[in-house]
C-alpha cells in the first residue's frame, strides 16, 4: 500500500513531543501529508471543528483503540479505529458518514510507522465510504503510552428500513454469525511477546457496512438487533443481552463456525475462542421466518461466506446462556472475569 | 483438528454413557486428579450426562490452586520490591496472595510477563543482561521438564541472572494423601494424562496394589474421560484393582525418559507444602545444588511472613474431594472469579471457577 501513497520526504523519522505542541512542529507533521491523505472539503477547511449537514435521525458512536502490537497480522491499529467505529455505528442500522479522528501517539514513534498507519486509515475510509471530517493529534513522554493510541467517533443516518433495537428480539428469534469466530483475538495473541506461535491466522478486520446495508434492504424490521462481538468475545455479549432482556439464549457448539488452526491455537493456549475477541464479524438476532433467507443472503457477500444459525432466543432459563456442546452435554456460559489467561497446561 | 474432534463425536458418546449406564449396579465416586479433566467434564457438560451413581470427586490437580500462600507472595514481592522482569503462566495472575495478587503489582508498575514457555523467559534474560529475570515455576510433573530445561539453557548459556522461583508438585503422593484423609471416600481414579506422559505408570502400580483402587490412566477429551470412568467402573463392578491406560495413543508404560532425565539433572524430590491442603511428604520438586544460583529462593535472599489464607476458603476440603464447591456457603456469594476469596476459583482448571463457569445447571 505504501508504494501507492509514498511518504513525503521529511526532515524528521521521529515523532517528537513538539509535534503536539500545537505549534511550527505540529503543523510541520499534519502539513507533511495527513491533511492531503485524509483530504475532502469538509477536513480542508482546518476549523476548529467541522461544519456538517445532516437531517433525519442519526447514530452517533465512539471507540478507543490500544491494540498492542500495533502492526498484526492482517491489518494495523489504523484500519482497526476505522473499521471498529463504522462497525458500531453500521450495527444501529447506520449509515456511516463522517468520523473524527484523535492520535495519542508515545514520543519516539516511528514516522514510517505513523505514515503506514495513516495510509491504513485512507484506504479504510475509502473501502467503507466515509470521510474523516476533525481530528487531534497529542503527543506524550516516552513511556506513557504505548506508542500510539487512536479515538474514533463517527455519525451516520440511521437506514429508513432499520429498526433495530434491543427490546424487539423476542422468543424464537434466530442468533446468527456471521462468520469464523476468535480469528482477530489469535491473530493478536500470535505475535504477543512471550505467547508467539506460528501460524498464518489473519486478523479479519474489515468494514461491515455495506454488507449490513445490504440486509437491511433485503429483511428490515425482521432484523431485530446486531451487534459486533469484540472484546470478550460472542460468550460475553450473549450474556449481556441475555441479562439485560431477561431471555434465555441456546447456543449450540457443533453449529460455531471456527478456523481449524484458530481452533488449534486455542487449544494450546487453553483460551475459549467463545471468548476471543473478533473484528470483522457480527451477530445478527433475526426472526425464525427469515432466518435461512438471511443466511443465504449472507453466505453470498464476502464478509459472511461462513455466516451460520447458532442459537435460539428460547423462554426457558431466563438471563442464562446455555450452550449444549459437541457431545450433547448442557453448560452454563458465563461472563468474562477479567483478561482471558493462557492456561499452565 | 486432527487427534481432537476425533474424540468429540456425540455418537461414540453417547454409546460410552449407555455402556456406563448398563455396567453400573451401585453408587462409586471417582476422582479425577487432574484440573484438565475437570475443566473438560464441566465444560463438555458431562457430570449431568452421567448415571446418578456415579459421583465425580474433583481431585487436587490445579497447579495454580495449591501454590504456597508464600511463594506467590515472594513472587509479588520480587516484581514490585526487587525490580526483576517476573515471568509467569498467565493464569497464575490472578491468584490472590495475602495481600494482593500478580495482576494488581503489574498495575501497581511491576515487570510482569506473561508467557507460554519457560525458554521465552531465558531468552527475556539474554535480552536484558542488566536485569534480573525469574521464571514463576510452578506446575505438576507436566511443565517439570520444560522449566528443567530453561535452567540447562541458562546454564549452558552462562547466564547469571536468571533463576526460576520453584513450586513443584507430584501426583502420585497427592493420590495417596486424598486416600489416606479420614473423611475421603474414594473408590477409583482417573490418573492426569499427561503427567503420566512424562513419568510412565510406573509409581501407580504400588498405589493400587497397596489401598486395592482402580487408578486408570485418562486423556482430556470429552470421550477419553467418559471412557476412564467406563474403565473405573468396569473394575470396581469386577472387585478388581489395577492401573489401566485409557490415554496409550500418548502414555507409553515407562513414560518420556530424556524429559526425566532433564528433570533429574534439575530437580530432587523434597516435602511440599501444598496450598490449602499442607505438606506432603516427597511430593515436590527442589533445585538442586548444582543448579543453585539458578534458584531464585536462594538468590534472593527474602522471607516473607507466612499469612493465614482467607478464614471463609475451604479450599482444602474442596481439593481433597470432601466438598464440592457448591457445598461451600461463600460460593458464587463472597467468592467469585472476579473476586476469589482462594485459589480454585481462579484458574479454569480450578473445581470452584470450573464449576462457577460452566454449570449453573449443577448448582440448580
Amino acid at each position: 500500500m505504501q508504494l501507492q501513497c509514498p511518504m513525503p520526504k521529511l526532515d524528521f523519522d521521529v515523532i517528537t513531543l513538539g509535534h503536539g505542541s500545537g505549534g511550527t512542529l505540529t503543523n510541520k507533521l499534519l502539513d507533511s501529508g495527513v491533511f492531503d491523505v485524509l483530504s475532502n472539503d469538509i477536513l480542508n477547511e482546518r476549523h476548529d471543528g467541522a461544519f456538517l449537514e445532516m437531517n433525519g435521525k442519526m447514530a452517533f458512536s465512539t471507540d478507543s483503540f490500544l491494540v498492542s502490537p500495533i502492526f498484526f497480522p492482517g491489518g494495523n491499529i489504523g484500519e482497526l479505529a476505522v473499521n471498529g467505529t463504522v462497525n458500531d455505528l453500521a450495527m444501529c442500522g447506520a449509515i456511516p458518514k463522517y468520523l473524527s479522528l484523535s492520535f495519542i501517539i508515545e514520543e519516539g514513534l516511528k514516522m514510517t510507522q505513523f505514515w503506514e498507519i495513516l495510509v491504513a486509515i485512507k484506504y479504510a475510509c475509502e473501502k467503507a465510504n466515509v470521510n474523516v471530517v476533525t481530528g487531534d493529534t497529542k503527543v506524550v513522554e516516552k513511556g506513557k503510552g504505548d506508542k500510539i493510541f487512536i479515538n474514533t467517533s463517527g455519525v451516520g443516518n440511521i437506514h429508513p428500513k432499520a429498526h433495530i433495537n434491543e427490546k424487539n428480539i423476542k422468543i424464537g428469534d434466530k442468533i446468527i454469525v456471521s462468520g469464523n469466530i476468535a480469528t482477530h483475538g489469535m491473530a493478536i495473541m500470535s505475535v504477543r511477546e512471550g505467547l508467539e506461535f506460528d501460524s498464518t491466522i489473519e486478523s479479519d478486520t474489515t468494514n461491515l457496512n455495506h454488507t449490513i446495508l445490504k440486509l437491511i434492504d433485503a429483511f428490515g424490521e425482521d432484523i431485530h438487533l446486531l451487534t459486533d462481538p469484540t472484546r470478550g468475545g460472542i460468550a460475553t455479549v450473549l450474556k449481556e443481552i441475555a441479562l439485560s432482556s431477561n431471555i434465555g439464549i441456546d447456543i449450540f457448539q457443533k453449529d460455531l463456525p471456527i478456523d481449524s488452526q484458530v481452533a488449534s491455537a486455542c487449544e494450546l493456549l487453553g483460551l475459549d475462542p467463545l471468548y476471543v475477541a473478533n473484528e470483522g464479524l457480527f451477530l445478527s438476532f433475526v426472526d425464525a421466518s427469515i432466518a435461512d433467507s438471511f443466511v443465504a443472503t449472507l453466505q453470498n457477500d464476502e464478509n459472511g461466506t461462513n455466516a451460520k444459525i447458532i442459537g435460539t432466543i428460547v423462554e426457558a432459563h431466563p438471563k442464562q446462556v446455555i450452550l449444549e456442546s459437541a457431545i450433547g452435554g448442557k453448560r452454563m456460559v458465563s461472563m468474562l472475569p477479567g483478561e482471558q489467561l493462557p492456561r499452565i497446561c | 483438528m486432527k487427534y481432537m474432534n476425533e474424540y468429540r463425536d456425540p455418537e461414540l458418546a453417547k454409546k460410552y454413557l449407555e455402556e456406563i449406564e448398563k455396567t453400573v449396579t451401585q453408587p462409586w465416586a471417582i476422582m479425577e486428579v487432574c484440573g484438565g479433566q475437570t475443566h473438560s467434564l464441566v465444560k463438555n457438560g458431562i457430570i449431568d450426562m452421567l448415571p446418578e451413581q456415579v459421583t465425580m470427586i474433583h481431585g487436587p490437580g490445579c497447579p495454580v490452586c495449591v501454590t504456597p500462600l508464600n511463594l506467590i507472595d515472594k513472587a509479588i514481592h520480587l516484581a514490585l520490591n526487587e525490580g526483576v522482569i517476573l515471568c509467569s503462566f498467565g493464569d497464575m495472575l490472578r491468584v490472590p496472595g495475602s495481600k494482593i495478587n500478580l495482576l494488581e503489582a503489574k498495575a501497581k508498575g511491576a515487570d510482569i510477563r506473561i508467557l507460554y514457555s519457560p525458554l521465552e523467559a531465558v531468552k527475556i534474560a539474554e535480552a536484558n543482561p542488566d536485569r534480573e529475570v525469574v521464571f514463576f515455576a510452578v506446575g505438576f510433573e507436566t511443565t517439570a521438564p520444560a522449566n528443567a530445561l530453561s535452567l540447562i539453557h541458562a546454564h549452558r548459556k552462562g547466564l547469571t541472572n536468571y533463576s526460576i522461583l520453584a513450586s513443584h508438585v507430584l501426583v502420585p503422593p497427592a493420590i495417596k494423601a486424598v486416600i489416606d484423609d479420614d473423611e475421603s471416600n474414594i473408590d477409583g481414579f482417573l490418573a492426569a494424562g499427561h503427567v503420566c506422559t512424562i513419568m510412565g505408570n510406573s509409581e501407580y502400580h504400588p498405589l493400587s496394589a497397596t489401598y486395592n483402587v482402580p487408578i486408570v490412566v485418562t486423556g482430556f477429551e470429552p470421550l477419553d474421560v467418559l471412557q476412564g470412568i467406563l474403565m473405573v467402573i468396569r473394575q470396581l463392578e469386577a472387585n478388581k484393582a489395577k492401573v489401566e491406560n485409557q490415554y496409550s495413543r500418548i502414555v507409553k508404560e515407562e513414560g518420556n525418559t530424556e524429559a526425566q532425565k532433564m528433570i533429574f539433572e534439575v530437580f530432587e524430590i523434597r516435602n511440599q507444602l501444598w496450598r490449602g491442603i499442607g505438606e506432603i511428604p516427597e511430593s515436590g520438586y527442589a533445585v538442586k545444588e548444582k543448579y543453585a544460583a539458578f534458584d531464585a529462593n536462594k538468590k534472593f535472599s527474602i522471607s516473607i511472613e507466612e499469612a493465614p489464607e482467607h478464614p471463609d476458603c475451604i479450599s482444602g476440603q474442596i481439593m481433597k474431594g470432601i466438598k464440592k464447591p457448591f457445598e461451600c456457603p461463600q460460593f458464587g456469594k463472597k467468592c467469585k472469579p472476579s473476586f476469589p476469596l482462594g485459589a480454585p476459583m481462579v484458574s479454569s482448571e480450578g473445581a470452584c471457577a470450573a464449576y462457577y463457569h460452566f454449570s449453573g445447571l449443577i448448582e440448580a
